[in-house]
């Protein structure tokens, strides 16, 4: 069963290195609403286990995980 | 069991929760930033706004060798003694003024790194701090390192969440929080 995920808010965090994909996502999901999702797109490898930490400390779920080549693509969902 | 005494336990049990609420650690990361390294300096001010991130609290001590990377490179201050005078011209000048702990081959190391950073868009000491004040950590600079290197309020940066203390605040802000680290 796939469906779509509804993006409220897209974060181009291309090009940036540790810790900046975290700080800039930790403020922007701070303005969307609970419920909401974020698209997040990284180019840090370090992100892949970066974000899902992040988002259990936080209180936050990661609905689904893309890679496309160095690109990789979160789509967050806001939950605390 | 007599309800008197159901009632003086309870009210004991109540004195000991609040107690253990009071002493548990908060969700909050206090540092002591002793080094005056560039390298050790940015992995300090990466931890902590990863840790602002994370939801929590940061405050962030520095001392010794780390206070003069809180002097502001453009403000001049007079008035000092010769050895204010001479230390103030021997540290660094701010955060921009910084060498690497290993590999700094007379300022050449510390020069490749800076250029790499910027190549791969890694942030600088100054910037984190910039960034850092934004996400609202707390600085605290030990008062009497500054004393002792003979450095001035006037001459500190800027920085919106600034105070100047002793140990004894380090130590309250430790004891409460989650994580604590030196470096």
């Amino acid at each position: 069963m796939s469906e779509e995920i509804k993006v409220d808010k897209v974060m181009d965090l291309k090009g940036l290195p540790c810790p900046m994909p975290i700080v800039k996502v930790s403020k922007g999901i701070k303005e969307i609403e609970v419920g909401q999702v974020i698209e997040a797109q990284t180019t840090d490898p370090g992100a892949l286990t970066d974000f899902p930490a992040w988002a259990r400390t936080s209180g936050n779920e990661i609905l689904k995980t893309d890679q496309d080549g160095k690109v990789i693509t979160f789509f967050i969902k806001r939950n605390a | 069991m007599k309800k008197n005494d159901l009632e003086t336990q309870f009210a004991a049990l109540k004195t000991k929760v609040e107690t253990l609420t009071k002493e548990s650690a908060e969700n909050k990361l206090s540092m002591i930033v002793f080094s005056g390294d560039m390298d050790k300096v940015l992995a300090a001010l990466i931890i902590a706004s990863g840790a602002v991130a994370m939801g929590m609290d940061v405050v962030m001590f520095f001392t010794f060798w780390g206070t003069p990377i809180l002097r502001d490179k453009a403000k001049k201050v007079g008035g000092k003694d010769l050895m204010g005078t001479m230390f103030g011209a021997m540290l660094p000048k701010g955060a921009c003024n910084l060498k690497l702990s290993k590999m700094n081959m007379g300022g050449m190391g510390t020069a490749m790194m800076k250029s790499l950073m910027k190549k791969k868009n890694v942030a600088s000491v100054e910037e984190m701090l910039a960034v850092a004040g934004e996400l609202g950590v707390q600085i605290y600079v030990c008062e009497m390192s500054m004393d002792l290197m003979g450095f001035k309020r006037e001459e500190m940066i800027a920085y919106p969440n600034m105070e100047f203390c002793g140990v004894a605040k380090f130590l309250e802000e430790a004891k409460s929080s989650k994580i604590q680290l030196f470096i």
